[in-house]
């Protein structure tokens, strides 16, 4: 009874302290990149364009689907190298909706067949396309159909103790499979070329400054809800014997918890997080394909996290937010340097920085609290 | 067109009054002179030339019709004239095509090459056969008779008949025997005559016989049969339920080695990994770049030694040994050994390092592939009959693989290093205080698995590209073989290899490669979490 | 803090970029480059960017166009498909280039489209590909199917006399569709199915032996095999390879592969290739007076005697040159006025004809077939009469066959469908 008051408390308390400054600094730039694109004239100095509205609404996307893995990595000890796979399926989702929402505007003027298979000769829609026109269930299946992978990956997983790298590589081999398999133009995902060409949203023309900054906003809410859900959570009683699990699993157990549940929902969560961001990403980019599956993207993921700083949920928004920027840069700039930056950033963060650049700067100015974070 | 006709047809004419003068006098000077020809001849005019060369040259202008065959006739520009041609240095050393004196070098400058295109080898070949049925070879007889049999025409058959009497060799004169009677039965009308060619057939896996009995049996779209003697067809029947039971026992056999041979690719690329990961619980994400650099290592060994491509192969074997360890130990030196005990941050690093060393090799190499060549002893392949053959490069990388394999046994189980290794993979702590340079043996355990990946590219390189991605192509397989097999144990990296090698191709015919990839990697998942530690785990507190 | 600092930073930059564009923009035509250096199509794409920076080089030589110099933006895509879209945005709105020269794999092209129709941009894109679209902001300067595949297989029916056909390829968009458009055609022509063998396999494939023995089987029921690849970059060694060792000679059975040229072939030991065949609009060996000084230039621009050229290049040629002539005759580099001066353009091509770009943004070519030769170069066995106007709507699937591209009035649409007299799904 004590312990769970004490938790809640806590909770709240910990949230209090530690939303404020986040939440602000992202719903200030929101709100002065929305309102800077859209009122000011295309030559004013301050006028912020498309180009950098729809990169930063890409960039949110990435930060949604870092604290993802953070929530899983930094208070779990879980190291998934394939949430890129729950990104990527709730993307694509998304991508299906958007693909029926094409109705009969698509180049053969197809009303029920997306364009893509109408030039591979498929009669009629498959059964696993029926209902994405309408977006509740889309939205539904968005957030489903990760959900119970990872359920049921995470319970296969959890429950036979497979744990640390072992668990590593089987996540990654999960992606790589499903990789494979979306790449099939068998199963009637689009194949290599994927799910793109989309016209609108809920009626609205995605192409339109209006409609992208809205998206841009949302994604935004979104991150912040999530950044305070999270927070919620690991603050809990909950979390606070999800960071148990990480430190001493085996103790945990001995205790008397149910450890693998514990971790079985968190991941569900967070695949959940990802799965979102995934569906965010879709309208933005507008495109989906199998490529978003490639182990190689999840490990990036990563890799923001651990730059940011795992831990610490702004640290993996930070992260992401860093490395992307790097790399719009770097490709645009150096392109050849880019893959010696990246390895380089990888290896100097893991032996130098383990606690990323959040750990730095803490370093820096030690706080008086001592913080519980020192990751397996 | 009509004096274009006539002069064609004078120039046949001169051709024939050639080619019979020759063949009384023999002379060497108008047979010259016919192979001159070639040097002027388009595409299109070749063939009558050719045919001429074959009938009146015999096996004297076999040299010169198979250097043109294999692209090594040139002629020179400034003279015209017709020359065999090998490759040296930046030129090449000519000699004369037909009797092979030695006619100096020459910079490739100074040479064209001689074209020539399908249907011109195609008769190539076939004249070849004609003038080879003869030769003192097996080898060569036997493959001029197969000629015969896979183009068969009147005048190759009559002249096979007369090889017959002749024929020393059980098999070759078999052969001869099947083409024959294929002819025979294809071409005759006499029952009697084509039951008889029938016993030749009997249990033959040739592709050609078995078309041959199946046309015997088969039914048009009426239910008429084509075949209207009824005892043929029966004897056909019987003959082609012999032949298919055959066919099916070597398909299986084939399928077979095709899966062990993909089994002992993943063998190679895992091992190394298996060792890291067993002995040091180090998941090395670079595994893939080490075994590239291998790849590498062959490709500038080879550029190092132009000419000696056999040889290169060989001292290709220690140099990519070498250069992955040495590698392999500086990443251990530099970055893992600052990351001791935390796997999870290994990996990352790791992974940060191939991005390196990918990027690296494209910078250096270029990101185009780079071409490896294969040296004669690898091509080809083994036939054992015309439905099972074993590809030759793919029979040394299994053997290699194994060779591999048993001598890392060898250095684990018997070496004082190998002792050590195993010491400290059972148990660090104890192993330290017993007096083992732990941290000399991870460098020397990383670095003999570095080397190991390093072979793997040396046989990858006689498989596949060469090029930057080399590496990421192999490094989930690798990783699922080891799990699959389980960690600490060279064994089950062994059996999983191969089992999963059989596996896949197994599977293959009956979903497609891709669906066959898939059912591989769930396979392995759904039994990981039945055996979290793999087909033969390691026991004791080694495995906490 | 950091987040906020950094964002205004980049919206200030983003400002700058804009009005420093606008400033430069009056001195030097912009030329966007979006080609991948990085990942794993840079093995194809990095030759077509050093390729562009030729001509535009090259260009400048001669005077630039309309009195201004030339200036190429690179910008790396990374092989990533989305970035491709997002680079397209920074090229058009940042860099205002004028034009963009990229893209090589479908799926790049298929992420660009729709910010290049929303921005209202200009692509040129050089890559043989699997038809079925049109539009109006980009140039097709690459072969459709109907300019490579259906002549090959012309070839092979007729000359070789192939009876029973293996289509092989890897499991994507462009082998699919082609591969679709040959059996149609095929059938068309009296093929029966139980002769055509059909077998996909994943990118990269590297273990081909299961199937060079089933194409091995296959090819032995006593009629003519020949096998039509479709086979993409990496996975074509180790599958000529394999054929190689099992004995599967040219004389036998012939491939034709639609993406094998001199440069996947630089990378290649070529002696087990010798005799297959590939069909293209251009090869390194073809004889003519432009193509002699196409390919010094492109030897000493690139600084090495042993690079090859291939036919991307020459589609990058023909497009950019034809993009020079069209900005020249209309005045200006407005993308409207140049697409329409584009249309009925001619160009020479470097295989002694004259390209001319149709209504529907396509080429006309000439379709060569060439049987690979010990050195890596092509000997040309057949050609085409004439130039082959590309098709962008294939006439033998079902669902494209009566739709047309026209881009001229009163048409004025990519997808116009000749039955129900109706232009689907454009952006504008």
């Amino acid at each position: 009874m004590n312990h769970s008051l004490y938790g809640q408390f806590s909770a709240l308390h910990q949230l209090r302290e530690r939303a404020p400054l986040f939440l602000a600094v992202l719903f200030g730039v929101t709100i002065y990149a929305a309102t800077c694109n859209l009122l000011l004239a295309e030559d004013s100095v301050f006028h912020v364009s498309t180009y950098t509205v729809t990169l930063l609404g890409k960039y949110l996307c990435f930060a949604l689907l870092a604290m993802a893995v953070d929530v899983v990595w930094g208070y779990c000890g879980i190291l998934s190298l394939g949430h890129g796979a729950f990104f990527a399926l709730g993307g694509y989702a998304m991508g299906m909706y958007l693909m029926r929402q094409i109705g009969d505007r698509g180049v053969y003027g197809n009303p029920l067949l997306p364009d893509f298979m109408v030039f591979l000769n498929w009669q009629e829609l498959p059964w696993y396309w029926h209902g994405f026109d309408q977006f509740w269930f889309a939205m539904l299946m968005v957030l489903l159909v990760p959900g119970v992978l990872a359920f049921v990956f995470g319970f296969l997983a959890f429950r036979s103790r497979v744990a640390g790298v072992y668990l590593s590589i089987m996540t990654q081999a999960l992606t790589y499979a499903l990789m494979l398999a979306f790449f099939r133009n068998e199963m009637g995902f689009g194949g290599n070329n994927g799910l793109t060409d989309f016209k609108d949203i809920l009626g609205f023309d995605l192409q339109a400054d209006g409609t992208r900054v809205v998206l841009f906003v949302i994604t935004a809410v979104v991150l912040g809800l999530a950044y305070c859900t999270s927070q919620l959570i690991l603050s809990s009683r909950f979390g606070r014997v999800i960071v148990g699990v990480r430190d001493a699993e085996a103790r945990a157990r001995f205790v008397g918890y149910r450890t693998e549940m514990y971790k079985v929902w968190l991941f569900v969560y967070s695949a959940l997080l990802a799965a979102m961001a995934g569906a965010l990403y879709v309208p933005q980019v507008g495109i989906i394909n199998p490529g978003e599956f490639s182990p190689l993207n999840s490990i990036e993921i990563v890799v923001w996290v651990a730059v940011g700083g795992r831990g610490t949920l702004y640290g993996a928004v930070i992260g992401a937010l860093l490395v992307n920027y790097a790399k719009t840069r770097f490709t645009a700039v150096l392109p050849e340097v880019w893959l010696f930056a990246l390895g380089a950033l990888f290896v100097c963060v893991t032996v130098f920085l383990p606690r990323g650049l959040v750990g730095l700067a803490q370093r820096w100015r030690p706080r008086p609290a001592a913080t519980p974070e020192e990751a397996a | 067109m009509k004096p274009r006709w006539t002069v064609l047809f004078t120039l046949v004419l001169v051709l024939c009054c050639a080619a019979a003068s020759a063949q009384e006098t023999g002379d060497p000077n108008e047979l010259r002179a016919l192979a001159q020809q070639l040097a002027g001849a388009s595409l299109s005019k070749m063939p009558p030339i050719l045919e001429q060369l074959g009938e009146t040259g015999g096996e004297r202008v076999v040299p010169l019709l198979r250097a043109l065959l294999e692209g090594d006739l040139y002629k020179v520009k400034s003279t015209d004239e017709i020359v065999l041609g090998v490759e040296q240095g930046d030129g090449y050393a000519a000699s004369d095509a037909l009797d092979g004196t030695a006619l100096g070098e020459y910079p490739s400058s100074d040479l064209k090459k001689l074209r020539v295109n399908n249907s011109v080898r195609v008769q190539l070949r076939g004249i070849i056969a004609r003038l080879t049925l003869g030769s003192d070879k097996v080898a060569v007889r036997k493959e001029a008779v197969r000629n015969i049999l896979e183009r068969p025409d009147e005048e190759g058959v009559t002249l096979l008949r007369a090889a017959l009497l002749q024929e020393t060799d059980a098999t070759v004169a078999d052969l001869q025997r099947l083409a024959i009677a294929l002819y025979d039965i294809n071409h005759t009308d006499d029952p009697a005559l084509r039951l008889e060619s029938l016993q030749h057939l009997e249990g033959s896996v040739e592709p050609d016989a078995r078309n041959t009995l199946l046309r015997l049996v088969e039914q048009d779209g009426d239910g008429n049969y084509l075949e209207p003697n009824p005892v043929i067809r029966a004897r056909a029947t019987a003959l082609l339920q012999n032949i298919e039971s055959k066919v099916e026992f070597y398909e299986l056999l084939e399928t077979i080695f095709f899966g062990l041979s993909l089994g002992s690719v993943l063998l190679l690329v895992a091992t190394g990994l298996a060792i890291t990961f067993g002995v040091m619980g180090v998941i090395n994400m670079a595994h893939g770049e080490l075994i590239m650099l291998g790849a590498y290592t062959t490709y500038v060994v080879q550029q190092l030694m132009p000419g000696n491509i056999a040889l290169s192969i060989l001292v290709a074997i220690p140099a990519a040994f070498v250069v992955s360890g040495l590698v392999g130990i500086v990443i251990e030196r530099g970055v893992i050994r600052f990351l001791h005990g935390r796997p999870l941050e290994t990996l990352l690093a790791t992974f940060g390092i191939s991005l390196v060393l990918q990027q690296a090799v494209r910078t250096i190499f270029s990101p185009l592939n780079r071409q490896v060549a294969t040296p004669d002893w690898m091509f080809g392949s083994l036939e054992f009959n015309a439905v099972f053959s074993i590809t030759y490069n793919r029979l040394y990388v299994l053997l290699f693989a194994l060779l591999v394999f048993f001598l890392l046994q060898l250095i684990l189980k018997k070496t004082p290093l190998g002792l050590q290794v195993r010491a400290v993979s059972q148990n660090r702590d104890m192993a330290r205080s017993v007096g083992i340079r732990t941290e000399w043996v991870d460098a020397m355990t990383f670095g003999l698995g570095s080397g190991v990946a390093g072979l793997a590219g040396v046989a990858l390189s006689q498989l596949t590209n060469v090029g930057p991605n080399l590496g990421q192509a192999y490094i989930i397989d690798s990783f699922m073989v080891v799990v699959f097999g389980g960690v600490g144990n060279l064994w089950g990296t062994l059996v999983g290899g191969f089992t999963l090698g059989i596996t896949n191709k197994f599977l293959e015919p009956v979903t497609g490669a891709v669906l066959a990839n898939i059912l591989v990697l769930v396979f392995i998942i759904l039994f990981i979490q039945k055996r979290p530690r793999g087909l033969f785990p390691q026991k004791g507190r080694a495995a906490e | 803090m950091n987040f906020k600092k950094l964002v205004s930073k980049a919206a200030l930059a983003a400002g700058a970029a804009v009005l420093s564009t606008s400033l430069y923009a009056a001195d030097t035509i912009k030329v966007g480059v979006l080609h991948s250096l990085s990942g794993t199509m840079a093995i194809s794409e990095t030759t077509l960017k050093d390729t562009v920076l030729m001509m535009v080089e090259e260009q400048n030589k001669k005077g630039g166009v309309m009195g201004k110099k030339l200036e190429a933006v690179v910008v790396d895509p990374a092989s990533n498909w989305p970035l491709f879209a997002e680079k397209t945005r920074e090229l058009l709105t940042k860099e205002e280039v004028d034009v963009i020269f990229g893209c090589w794999t479908s799926v790049s092209r298929k992420s660009v489209l729709p910010v290049i129709e929303e921005l209202n941009g200009l692509l040129f894109y050089p890559v043989q590909y699997e038809g079925e679209e049109s539009s109006k902001n980009v140039f097709y300067t690459g072969a459709a199917p109907n300019q490579q595949a259906i002549p090959a297989v012309d070839y092979l029916m007729n000359d070789i006399g192939a009876t029973r056909w293996v289509l092989a390829g890897t499991d994507y968009v462009y082998p699919r569709t082609t591969n679709k458009i040959l059996e149609a055609y095929l059938k068309a022509k009296g093929v029966a199915a139980s002769d055509i063998m059909i077998s996909y396999t994943p990118f990269g494939h590297s273990d081909w032996q299961s199937i060079v023995a089933d194409i091995k089987k296959f090819g032995s029921a006593g009629k003519k095999t020949a096998v039509v690849s479709t086979i993409n970059g990496d996975a074509n060694v180790p599958f000529y390879k394999e054929l190689g060792n099992q004995g599967i000679s040219a004389e036998d059975i012939p491939v034709v592969a639609f993406s094998v040229g001199e440069e996947e072939l630089s990378g290649i030991d070529t002696k087990p290739l010798v005799g297959h065949l590939a069909a293209w609009n251009y090869f390194q060996s073809v004889e003519s007076d432009e193509n002699e000084a196409f390919i010094k230039q492109w030897k000493s621009f690139i600084g090495d005697d042993k690079r090859v050229t291939n036919d991307p290049m020459e589609a990058t040629y023909i497009g950019f040159n034809m993009w020079v002539k069209a900005v020249e005759k209309a005045g200006t580099t407005d993308v409207d006025a140049v697409e329409q001066a584009m249309i009925g353009m001619t160009t020479p091509n470097l295989t002694g004809g004259v390209a001319t770009m149709g209504k529907n943004h396509h080429l006309s070519k000439p379709v060569l077939i060439g049987e690979i030769q010990e050195d890596g170069q092509f000997l040309v066995v057949w050609e085409t009469d004439g130039l082959v106007p590309g098709d962008a709507w294939s006439d033998f699937l079902p669902g494209s066959k009566d739709i047309i591209a026209d881009w001229t009035a009163p048409i004025k649409c990519g997808n116009y469908n000749t039955v129900t007299k109706a232009c689907s799904g454009q952006n504008y």
